[in-house]
């Protein structure tokens, strides 16, 4: 051969690539915030100072601080952990689950999957946000029972995809001729079904992670998930309201953009995700 | 060691196969041929009870004296990864597209507790075994980075690699480019009869058949119509559809002559007749031909020649 060399296209021109790097030194951004958040705050997110209630954006306050006097900034940075912990959980339940159910049912075929396709179908039909808002109001509010609820709300969502992708990998003939090698249907699945599904089902979790924070921000604004004084973008903006009317909208303003700037975030990460392993399967909502 | 008797195939109640009887000795190869939807692919994946689903058989597939339908999946298993391989068209569709040749060759050894460096010393000389020079590199290589003819040599390495006694063929060569198809049913065949390793045929193309096989099964309709040792298939051949099909072929005529073809239209095995399936193309159809359907004499089902 010579020594020619083809240009390939290898990557994207970064103007192609959109803001996905930017989007994805963000969420890793504010991951190490969550992880770190007691050595990045610079004070306790729970300390109240109500002689220096609704302080104004200064430098030893960047945001000020509440009607309490709690620094804003640490509340914020506080938050990041039950803000990323809630959705990633109901993300890692749901995915761990809509797989394994999607997996067995397009394996299985016939009444089987007529069974679990029938049942997500009706889990589907309920909106999520109901779904966890019921719950919540049945068995408490909190961390967990919201969370519980929104992971089975979000197994559909998931399923659904997954399933019609297992099912078409399914038939494909390589599966027929790993059969005729006497390979067994467990084999078959955790050895090549289930790795060649894995970057639909990480594209399908990272979408559904902006969806799951969304939810559990707005049940927390409802006042069904954590509880005050807990530190979540969600409740820090509901307990931020009084406060606008008073004439100090930073509280709200903070959590919500932080809320809003993390899924578009996490967003951003999924469609270039989804475009780079080709799974155009935007959840359906 | 591997016998078909009187084997009926329905899926959801269509019939697919009509009375399949055949023989396969140890060794021996036999050549599947017959028209699209004859039911030569079932036949042969019935061996290894790879149909449809809604499938119902009556009749047998009997593998050394066992009724394959009779096997339990653990029988059914151990049958599939110990004494039957299958190649089939596509090589490309049957291998893992995300997984290294190393992984797919020694997927089986592995399965059967065969150790990680033996596995692949042993995945290495297979694919010296079928003419791939550089078997260590190849291993590592994805199945993108192989070409379909290279690529079908890989799969005929993974059948032979467990040490079958029987190859299942289904069209090995369909979808290669047409100048390596001979070389990779050479490579089949030379390694298979090597080895003394029994194999069935499926394929269109006669010539080749007779070339690689010890005796040709003509299909048509979801029955056997004729077999014939493939030395004869030119002299030998008594059946009106097996010389209808050598008729056909493009090099039965003078080049400029336009092909000939069987009249017609092919019948499958839901709309077979009463009597002879071959009975309405058939230049030499009777009355008996279609009312009475031809009994089936170990070499042609034919009521005009029981008459000779």
């Amino acid at each position: 051969m010579s020594a020619m060399s083809i240009p390939m296209p290898l990557r994207k021109p970064a103007a192609k690539r959109g803001a996905a790097p930017v989007a994805g030194l963000f969420c890793a951004l504010i991951v190490l915030v969550a992880i770190f958040a007691p050595w990045i705050a610079p004070y306790d997110p729970d300390a109240l100072d109500p002689l220096n209630a609704h302080a104004p954006l200064s430098a030893r306050h960047l945001l000020g601080t509440d009607d309490l006097g709690r620094d804003l900034f640490s509340r914020l940075i506080h938050g990041a952990r039950t803000s990323l912990a809630g959705p990633l959980i109901v993300i890692l339940a749901a995915g761990t689950a809509g797989a394994i159910l999607a997996i067995t049912a397009a394996w299985f075929g016939g009444w089987f999957d007529a069974l679990i396709s029938r049942t997500l179908d009706v889990l589907f039909a309920f909106p999520g946000l109901v779904l966890a808002i019921t719950v919540a109001a049945l068995f408490g509010s909190g961390f967990v029972t919201p969370v519980a609820a929104l992971s089975l709300a979000f197994v559909p969502v998931i399923a659904r995809v997954m399933r019609a992708a297992a099912l078409r990998e399914r038939n494909l003939p390589y599966i027929e001729a790993l059969r005729v090698q006497g390979f067994s249907g467990w084999h078959i699945c955790v050895r090549h079904l289930v790795p060649n599904l894995a970057p639909l089902l990480m594209v399908q979790a990272a979408i559904g992670f902006g969806y799951a924070m969304i939810d559990l921000a707005s049940i927390s604004f409802l006042g069904l998930g954590l509880q005050p004084p807990a530190a979540d973008w969600g409740l820090m903006i509901a307990n931020g309201q009084p406060s606008i009317l008073a004439g100090f909208p930073q509280q709200s303003i903070a959590a919500a953009v932080a809320v809003v700037i993390t899924v578009v975030a996490f967003t951003a990460v999924a469609e270039r995700l989804a475009t780079r392993f080709g799974g155009d399967h935007a959840p359906v909502r | 060691m591997l016998q078909f008797d009187d084997l009926r195939l329905r899926v959801g109640g269509t019939p697919i196969l009509r009375g399949v009887t055949l023989e396969v000795a140890a060794g021996e190869a036999v050549g599947l041929v017959g028209e699209s939807g004859s039911g030569k692919s079932m036949t042969v994946k019935s061996v290894v009870r790879l149909l449809p689903p809604g499938s119902r058989t009556e009749g047998a597939v009997r593998f050394d004296g066992v009724d394959v339908s009779s096997l339990d999946a653990a029988g059914l298993r151990r049958m599939r990864s110990r004494d039957v391989a299958m190649v089939f068209q596509d090589p490309r569709a049957v291998v893992n597209p995300v997984r290294t040749i190393g992984d797919f060759l020694t997927e089986v050894l592995r399965d059967q507790g065969v150790g990680r460096t033996e596995a692949t010393r042993r995945a290495a000389r297979a694919l010296s075994e079928v003419g791939i020079g550089d078997a260590v590199r190849r291993l590592h290589q994805r199945p993108y980075e192989l070409s379909g003819g290279l690529l079908q040599r890989v799969v005929i390495a993974a059948a032979l690699l467990t040490g079958p006694r029987l190859i299942l063929a289904d069209e090995p060569t369909t979808a290669l480019d047409v100048t390596t198809q001979e070389e990779v049913v050479a490579i089949l065949n030379e390694q298979r009869a090597a080895r003394q390793v029994a194999l069935m045929f499926i394929t269109h193309d006669l010539e080749l058949a007779a070339a690689v096989c010890d005796r040709i099964a003509v299909m048509y309709a979801g029955e056997i119509v004729e077999v014939l040792p493939a030395a004869a298939l030119h002299a030998g051949a008594r059946h009106p559809y097996t010389r209808a099909l050598l008729n056909s072929r493009p090099g039965a005529v003078a080049p400029g002559e336009r092909l000939r073809t069987v009249p017609g239209v092919p019948q499958s095995a839901l709309t077979a007749p009463p009597g002879c399936v071959f009975a309405d193309r058939c230049p030499h159809a009777e009355a008996r031909c279609r009312e009475v359907r031809p009994v089936f004499d170990g070499s042609a089902a034919c009521h005009l020649l029981e008459a000779r």
